[in-house]
């Protein structure tokens, strides 16, 4: 285990090991961030399969296929796999592999450390899925585990999630703790802050809300096993604690965590937007303030989830014009986005498809977030189905749409070929009427009143129930040929340029194609 | 931002042993934990290899990190970046104990006088009489329900009076966190003039302040348990007191070790130079953020 390779020139073309180790102990930013991406497309799967269970089951009003108590574990797991394992790990994939290209550095700042976060991640993963074979099965009480449906009436596999929940909170941590590292002290002489690609601000402002929130987290699942193996009563009123507090507590991180999950997809649709306009990206710096306001903002809204629990009006009422603030920067953003594409020179690649979509779609999830921001209208709407259709929209055609239009733009750079135009359009058409027919008929189905984590419904819901099933396996069956395209061109194709894009700009268009295993061992030259 | 030289490590094998000793302690953990009232279970084996192999692991890592050091493989920008690694980790720490003071002030200016009936929301749990002669008052060492599902504490850990305060250990415990902060931070000052054996003395010192501060939890502890009944099951009292004083005193464990881990580093190997230190300097920081948490508890859990 020698230490250092120094800058010299004989080291420019010292390449990865050979075999499996080069996987188990790399330390290369480029091969951790390919460890997480693929990572997080297995949990991609995973989780859509649990996703075609759930829709499957929902076909018909009635009993057909699962269990009642296997129908909630897949909520559950549905829920954590897709946060946790298929859209954090994404986007911690995507910093790794652009963010030290991007602001000239030759690696993560931290690269051992970069390593043991990844792979802290399919051990966390193996304990969670495990949790299905167990006594009294899968955790059971929906991804946002509100006591004391997991404390008091939890199964024993509570304790394995909580363990399971622990170490991914260190892989975060320590994977922000990397990402802003690396940020601050690893940029190139001449890439000021302000200077910036877009990308590396949204990551700069998501690891700080990781590192302030995932300790929270970790606070909350520890009360929770203490309330369940040790006796104590935070969330337990007869003891003196409260159930709410649980809420409180799990939503303070809660809610940045939602914003962790669409601030990097904010970046890279700012990038791929501006490529494909062939233009300057419009109002950089009101982009930086706009994310900047909305990460601080994030702080101060979690209560918008609990507006039925019974919080004293002021509460209510603060929390609602909290939320309804963060409309102002998330506007900003959109309109950006539109006038950089006005008087483009516009081109349709799939990855601008899947951003212009990203543009679209997102508002429309970001519009039903208001709705559900008032008050009034949210005892209405709070755990129907709109919730359910309000989040998919930002976070499937949100953050999901976000990193595939990621690894379309990017993937030339990765692998030195293009992937293939005509099954990327395909993929994008497929994904882009399959996840609207799932999603939108839940916005009608859920203000009609039909409430989420049920296996069974009414009958005047069969119809549009039907409608989204058949949208989801769509959806779902879609995502093979993503797959299919990603493996196909990791294989070969069309070889890429180094530029790749005409519009593209920054410094990793600058790199051959496929980037070199270090890119950059001394500081690039930045205007 | 430096020009000149990066810093890129080889491959290393210490992440993934980690990541496996993390995955061996937790699943340890859970099922020693899930197995409590079954004695013949040997899961707890799980546990202490986890253990172990995580000690090892970290041990040969840091040795590996230390000896990079010495041999001049560092520059500045990687000095720079477990710099700014170290204030982050430390920010981290400061959210774990954010989440456990925010549930103390809920539970104490919101929950406990609704529960007890006051205000807006109390008013319908009263109304049902739901917790009859359940009275809201901090400390509360009773509960809701009257000790229905708990064992109530005769007493709690708040400040005495004046009368009793020589005797009250927290005080003491404070006198003695606060003192090693002093000793840790004048150490600091002796290293930097160069002054070995006034920094390994100083360092000593504060050492044994750390051993003593955790004799005195755990005398502490011993008698919360032993003659004032208040446990961990004595309702949310004992709940905020014992995790939140709980939490800190592993914390000052860890702040210690680290810091008897730089004192042998300086006695029997030598390292430190008086411009080059950080690895002590980052166990001083951790032991200021430590210290600034005791304040707090002692504000927050005991005086007021």
């Amino acid at each position: 285990m020698s230490a250092v390779i120094e800058n010299h020139h004989d080291d420019h073309h010292h390449g990865p090991a050979k075999g499996i180790t080069r996987w188990l102990y790399t330390t290369n930013h480029k091969d951790i961030g390919t460890l997480y991406l693929w990572f997080s497309f297995a949990m991609f799967l995973i989780g859509g399969a649990m996703a075609m269970v759930i829709r499957a089951e929902l076909f018909q009003p009635g009993m057909q296929i699962v269990e009642p108590e296997f129908y909630n574990q897949m909520i559950t797991l549905h829920g954590l796999i897709m946060i946790f394992g298929g859209v954090m790990p994404a986007f911690v994939g995507l910093a790794n592999w652009l963010v030290p290209m991007q602001i000239g550095a030759p690696d993560m700042a931290l690269p051992r450390m970069n390593n043991l976060s990844f792979w802290i991640l399919p051990f966390a993963f193996f304990i969670l899925l495990s949790s299905l074979f167990m006594e009294g099965g899968a955790p059971n009480f929906g991804w946002t585990f509100y006591a004391p449906l997991s404390t008091t009436y939890a199964p024993p596999s509570v304790t394995f999630f909580i363990f399971s929940v622990h170490i991914m909170g260190a892989s975060s941590i320590m994977g922000s703790i990397n990402v802003v590292v690396t940020i601050m002290n690893m940029r190139a002489p001449g890439v000021g802050l302000m200077k910036m690609p877009l990308f590396v601000w949204s990551w700069l402002i998501t690891a700080y809300l990781l590192i302030a929130v995932m300790p929270v987290l970790a606070g909350a699942v520890t009360m929770m096993l203490m309330d369940i193996h040790f006796g104590t009563s935070f969330f337990n009123a007869a003891g003196g604690g409260d159930p709410v507090l649980f809420q409180h507590i799990f939503w303070f991180f809660g809610h940045p965590e939602v914003y962790i999950m669409i601030l990097p997809a904010f970046g890279i649709v700012s990038h791929i937007i501006e490529t494909f306009s062939r233009k300057q990206l419009f109002g950089y710096s009101s982009m930086v303030w706009a994310m900047l306001s909305i990460a601080i903002l994030s702080f101060v809204v979690w209560a918008h989830h609990m507006f039925t629990v019974g919080l004293p009006l002021a509460a209510e009422i603060f929390f609602m014009w909290a939320t309804m603030l963060i409309a102002v920067p998330t506007g900003v953003k959109v309109f950006n986005w539109v006038a950089t594409m006005f008087r483009g020179s516009i081109t349709f690649e799939t990855p601008m498809l899947f951003a212009i979509a990203f543009v679209v779609l997102f508002t429309i999830g970001g519009l039903s977030g208001l709705m559900l921001a008032i008050v009034p209208a949210d005892f209405q709407y709070h755990d129907t189905y709109f919730v359910v259709a309000h989040f998919h929209y930002v976070l499937v055609p949100g953050a999901i749409f976000s990193i595939m239009a990621a690894v379309y733009y990017w993937i030339p750079k990765w692998t030195g070929n293009m992937y293939d135009e005509r099954l990327g359009k395909l993929h994008f058409w497929l994904s882009f009427i399959g996840v609207n027919v799932t999603f939108f008929p839940q916005h009608f189905i859920g203000l009609a009143g039909m409430p989420r984590r049920y296996p069974d419904y009414a009958l005047q819901f069969a119809d549009w129930n039907m409608v989204s099933s058949v949208g989801a396996f769509l959806f779902g069956f879609s995502q093979l040929l993503f797959l299919f395209i990603v493996v196909k061109t990791v294989m070969g194709g069309k070889k890429a340029t180094d530029q790749v894009w005409e519009g593209a700009k920054g410094l990793e268009w600058s790199v051959a194609s496929p980037a070199p295993y270090h890119t950059f061992s001394t500081p690039p030259k930045v205007d | 931002m430096s020009g000149g030289s990066y810093y890129v490590p080889d491959q290393s094998r210490f992440p993934i042993f980690m990541a496996f000793s993390l995955f061996l302690l937790v699943m340890g953990a859970s099922s020693t934990i899930n197995n409590l009232d079954d004695p013949t279970n040997n899961s707890v084996y799980i546990l202490y290899s986890g253990f172990a192999c995580l000690f090892l692991t970290m041990f040969f890592w840091f040795r590996q990190v230390i000896k990079e050091h010495l041999a001049g493989l560092d520059s500045n920008q990687l000095k720079q970046s477990y710099v700014y690694g170290m204030a982050w980790f430390i920010f981290s720490e400061v959210m774990f104990f954010a989440a456990f003071f925010g549930a103390l002030f809920y539970v104490r200016t919101l929950a406990v006088p609704w529960l007890a009936g006051e205000g807006e929301k109390g008013i319908g749990i009263a109304a049902i009489e739901l917790w009859q002669g359940f009275e809201s008052t901090w400390p509360v060492i009773t509960t809701p329900d009257q000790g229905g599902g708990y064992v109530l504490a005769e007493k709690s850990m708040a400040w005495p009076g004046w009368d009793h305060a020589l005797k009250w250990l927290p005080m003491w415990n404070t006198i003695v966190l606060l003192s090693s902060s002093v000793t840790v931070h004048f150490a600091h000052l002796a290293l930097k003039n160069g002054d070995r054996r006034k920094f390994n003395n100083l360092l000593g010192v504060t050492v044994a302040l750390a051993l003593i501060f955790v004799g005195l939890q755990a005398a502490e502890y011993y008698e919360a348990y032993a003659h004032y009944g208040l446990t961990l099951n004595s309702g949310i009292y004992g709940s905020t007191f014992f995790m939140l004083t709980g939490f800190h005193g592993f914390h000052v464990m860890m702040g210690g070790f680290m810091l008897g881990i730089m004192l042998a580093r300086s006695v029997f190997a030598g390292h430190f130079e008086d411009h080059d230190h950080f690895g002590f300097e980052a166990a001083s920081w951790y032991w200021h953020f430590v210290d600034v948490v005791w304040v707090m508890l002692f504000l927050f859990v005991y005086i007021l």
